[in-house]
């Protein structure tokens, strides 16, 4: 091993490490509060339930709207159509199942679509 | 608890084990529905890893213990774009921030366990584990936390980690025309639309969708960050507007 790619490597092992003590910290903070506080004050509820939207958005809509960096919000965009149509699933079913399935036949159809 | 209601006390703890037993097969039942998009989500995350520079080892390493498959994407991404180890890793922490949510969510449940069974529960807390086991509690109370939670986890964990063990192994062999990656953000979208129940939470997802796409270019690959912090900000305001009227 040359001493770079060893270097990559400890620099991989840090992210690895890294981010898994953070992210453990983040599962375990409420969990183990719990055990010395009585409630979750409502006020930090409704804060932390405003995470997931924003987070999950963050990482969704770029997937979608976005082709090879470029914003691409026309009908040709075969991963907008496909997503927009699994979002409607997503909110008439609320499931993961048929959302995935469904949003990935669209895209396999739309790339039949000369 | 025991649902086995007219048995002698001597019977009880045997009735104990068998309703443990059947509330741990009922969890892993009920988590089979999320594999065929979880275990395509660890194969992703072990393709990109794999692209990114790491080993085999590290890769399935990096899922045994980080067990978010969206804050190792975004991490691997950043790290193929060269940006400092710290960045990296924060951006792989603001991702997992909405962990901090379910684990206040799914606290109240977990009360009765003993702190190290609470610790070990921590470390499976995803989306899909928590969507799966608050429902299953909200709908019956009977039902063994501990062991309805073990069953649900160690599916998905175990879905997960072979799953990026696959994509190691088999990684270039599928062609680019099935377009796996695109499960995942099938898979958020199918987390997200449920996340948005009233006006805050609307506002953060477009606010936080928006300022993803618009901060592409930032430099230090700081995007995910902001918009994350962004979205949060937004639905705040707007939290606070709406309490005050």
């Amino acid at each position: 091993m040359t001493p770079a790619a060893g270097l990559g490597s400890v620099r991989l092992w840090l992210v690895v490490v890294g981010a898994a003590a953070g992210s453990y910290v983040l599962r375990v903070s409420f969990i183990t509060l719990f055990g010395r506080v009585d409630e979750v004050p409502p006020r930090v509820k409704t804060t932390l339930s405003l995470v997931p939207p924003a987070v999950l958005a963050a990482l969704v809509v770029p997937e979608l709207v976005l082709a090879d960096g470029a914003l691409a919000l026309t009908l040709g965009n075969d991963r907008l159509v496909a997503g927009a149509v699994a979002a409607v699933v997503a909110w008439r079913t609320e499931d993961m199942l048929p959302t995935v399935v469904v949003g990935m036949a669209v895209l396999y159809a739309l790339a039949l679509v000369p | 608890m025991c649902r086995c209601r007219n048995v002698h006390a001597r019977d009880a703890a045997y009735c104990e084990a068998v309703t443990e037993r059947e509330d741990f097969v009922s969890g892993v039942r009920d988590s089979l529905p999320t594999l065929p998009a979880n275990v395509p989500f660890g194969f992703v995350v072990g393709v990109a890893a794999l692209q990114a520079g790491f080993s085999g080892v590290q890769a399935v390493s990096m899922s045994v213990l980080v067990f978010g498959g969206a804050s190792q994407l975004a991490a691997i991404e950043l790290l193929q774009k060269g940006s400092p180890v710290l960045i990296v890793v924060l951006t792989a922490v603001v991702v997992n921030l909405r962990y901090t949510m379910y684990s206040a969510a799914i606290a109240p449940h977990f009360r009765r366990f003993s702190e190290r069974w609470r610790l070990v529960c921590a470390q499976f807390v995803v989306d899909t584990t928590f969507a799966l086991a608050v429902t299953e509690y909200e709908r019956d109370e009977d039902t063994d936390r501990l062991a309805y939670y073990l069953g649900v986890s160690l599916a998905i964990y175990v879905s997960f980690v072979a799953g990026t063990a696959g994509g190691v192994l088999l990684g270039d062999r599928i062609p680019d025309g099935f377009q796996l990656e695109f499960a995942v953000p099938l898979l958020f979208l199918a987390l997200l639309v449920p996340s948005i129940a009233d006006e805050p939470t609307a506002v953060a997802a477009a606010v936080g969708g928006f300022v993803a796409v618009a901060a592409v270019g930032v430099p230090m690959n700081l995007g995910i960050i902001i918009a994350a912090l962004s979205g949060v900000s937004a639905g705040f305001v707007v939290n606070h507007w709406r309490g005050s009227r």
